[in-house]
């Protein structure tokens, strides 16, 4: 039996986000899998027809309802289920959309749900960290019924194009609970590339002393066409906004190059970067446990050492 | 009565350094300290000021695990909790069935707000409270850092991968806590010496009429793939060549 899987598609109403495109490579790594991927939106057309271009991907569901229009778990959940009969596999992004929606997905189906897929080892067997990555746990589902799973997105690159999938508009008729309302979201504007799929990261830490100090990152950053992250000890000081942080309970990266500027390298952050390619660390502590896991290691007071690479690049 | 009531996890305390076992057969907890998830913590320390303020009137914490979790539950009590509940469970406990021994307390209980940590440290599922709440077909409001509560209802503004959400959710609900929510206070000595007398009732998941069935076998432990380890630069300038040598710059 091949597996047939389920992708839910995360975007926000016009794009579609990367994390789905890496979802579909977790997907095909299922020897032989069929994949769908189910959009449900208020108007799903645009990103429907970009779904439908990932390669490997063979069938597009479009479910549109204004109550789309955000992406509430609550709502979602049973319009997912309504179209999930027919798979073997439900999976999601491991990104907060994803964690969100995927457990409820999994609650209403009284499915197991394997988190932050990192590997495939069979249609039933996964690979996934715990302990903030400090171990590699092998799971194994029976088999009989579906598995939920998310996507630990930094494990998996992104599936190009070159699909034609057909896309079909599911009328789907479940009652869809109004308990649960869309208030606002806040999010600083950045022309910077985006912290989750950037190739080149700087990020600061407790070091840099204040939101004032942020900015000779900022500035570096902008030289290396990278984006800015930050360590939970620098978001808590109110240095820099949450949605920078990166680590265990941040975000996950894979960059091509990470830049880690005064920052201690507690696991709970290094869990968010060990897939980075190279690692360069900062600190005047020769000590940090950040020189364990960098490529490049430079000891010296960042506030010296930053303009002096940014007067390097020219 | 207004309640709350509150999931707490047992697991390794977050200092500790994880160690695989040679065999792979899981990590090693001997003489190892064991704490309050530290979320649950947060989800606790919540409650208490939900309490204090004058907006519930109750909290209730409860746990689902083998006999060593009451010495948490004790914590708990110390740090607050006016009862606990312990439903005893051995083996391993998959979110599924945590959430629906939850679900029999909550039944129980009739709980205003039920409030879980976003993801237990040890297993760093994530799942448990989305899983209850989808079985009690109720509101959920993952990754707290802020709770208003008014009449019947409750503001949550979330920590998602955009920046902060703001969501308005009906009670009962269920809030998962991120770490920013709060900080925990301190046990005091006195208070812990109080909370021995406080209840903690012990039920089974049998009487609550729960299978504990486990869908996911563990496999293998594995300690992760080491990094290699890299060089040190003396200066700006020799970063700037080490990236450039790497191709990088
Ligand atoms: C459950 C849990 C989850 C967590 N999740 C995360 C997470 O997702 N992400 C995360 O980052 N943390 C997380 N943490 C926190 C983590 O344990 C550390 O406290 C945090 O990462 C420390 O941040 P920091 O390195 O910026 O600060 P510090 O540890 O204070 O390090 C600052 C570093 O800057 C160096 N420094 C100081 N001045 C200079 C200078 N002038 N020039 C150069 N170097 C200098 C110092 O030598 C030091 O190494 C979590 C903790 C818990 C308990
Ligand atoms: N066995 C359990 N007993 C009580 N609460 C639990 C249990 N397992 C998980 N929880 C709660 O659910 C949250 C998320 O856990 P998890 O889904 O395992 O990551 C934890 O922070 C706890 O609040």
């Amino acid at each position: 039996m091949s597996a047939k899987v389920l992708i839910v598609a995360e975007h926000d109403g016009r794009k579609l986000n990367p994390s789905t495109a890496r979802c579909v490579s977790c997907a095909r790594a299922l020897a032989g899998a069929q994949i769908a991927i189910v959009v449900c939106a208020a108007d799903s057309a645009a990103v429907a027809a970009e779904a439908a271009q990932l390669g490997g991907v063979t069938r597009v569901i479009a479910i549109d309802n204004p109550a789309n229009a955000h992406a509430l778990a609550a709502v979602l959940a049973p319009q997912v289920v309504a179209v999930a009969a027919p798979y073997s596999h439900v999976l999601g992004p491991s990104t907060t959309f994803g964690k969100d929606l995927m457990a409820r997905v999994a609650g209403l189906l009284g499915a197991p749900q394997v988190s932050d897929i990192m590997a495939i080892e069979s249609a039933t067997r996964f690979k996934r960290p715990i302990y903030a990555g400090n171990a590699i746990l092998t799971v194994e589902a029976s088999g009989d019924g579906k598995v939920v799973g998310t996507v630990r997105t930094a494990s998996f690159e992104a599936a190009g194009g070159g699909g034609s999938a057909a896309i079909e508009k599911a009328a789907v008729d479940v009652p869809l609970p109004t308990h649960t309302r869309f208030v606002s979201v806040s999010a600083a504007k950045t022309d910077r590339p985006d912290l989750q799929t950037a190739a080149r990261v700087v990020s600061g830490g407790r070091a840099l002393g204040s939101a004032e100090g942020f900015k000779i990152l900022y500035s570096l950053a902008d030289k290396l066409g990278a984006a800015v992250g930050a360590s939970r000890a620098a978001v808590d000081a109110g240095y820099a906004p949450n949605e920078m942080q990166v680590g265990q309970t941040g975000k996950i990266i894979a960059p091509e190059l990470y830049v880690a500027i005064g920052i201690s390298g507690a696991i709970q952050h290094l869990t968010g970067i060990k897939d980075a390619r190279t690692i360069v660390a900062i600190n005047k502590d020769g000590e940090a446990p950040i020189f364990e896991v960098a490529d490049i290691g430079l000891v010296g007071d960042l506030f010296q050492i930053v303009p002096e690479i940014e007067k390097l690049l020219g | 009565m207004k309640r709350i009531l509150v999931g707490i996890k047992r697991v390794v305390d977050y200092n500790v350094r994880i160690r695989v076992k040679p065999d792979g057969s899981g990590v090693i907890t001997d003489g190892v300290k064991m704490s309050i998830n530290p979320f649950d913590e947060i989800a606790l320390e919540e409650a208490l000021r939900i309490k204090e303020r004058g907006g519930a009137e109750e909290v209730v914490v409860a746990t689902v695990g083998p006999a060593d979790t009451q010495q948490q539950l004790r914590t708990a009590l110390a740090m607050g909790a006016d009862r606990a509940l312990h439903v005893q469970a051995d083996g391993v406990i998959e979110p599924l069935t945590a959430a629906r021994a939850l679900l029999k307390l909550v039944e129980k209980e009739q709980p205003l707000l039920v409030i879980l940590g976003k993801q237990a440290i040890d297993d760093d599922n994530g799942q448990t409270g989305q899983v209850l709440a989808a079985l009690w077909n109720r509101p959920q409001a993952t990754y707290a850092s802020k709770l208003e509560l008014a009449e019947g209802t409750a503001r949550v503004t979330r920590e998602v991968d955009a920046g902060l959400e703001t969501l308005e959710i009906d009670l009962p609900a269920v809030i998962t806590t991120d770490l920013r929510l709060n900080e925990p206070r301190y046990v005091k000595l006195p208070d812990i010496m109080k909370a021995k007398k406080k209840p903690l009732e012990t039920l089974t998941l049998a009487a609550l009429g729960v299978e504990p069935r486990q869908q996911l076998r563990l496999v293998h432990y594995a300690p992760p793939p080491q990094r290699q380890k890299g060089v040190r630069v003396r200066d700006a300038a020799e970063l700037v060549d080490a990236l450039k040598k790497k191709g990088i710059l």
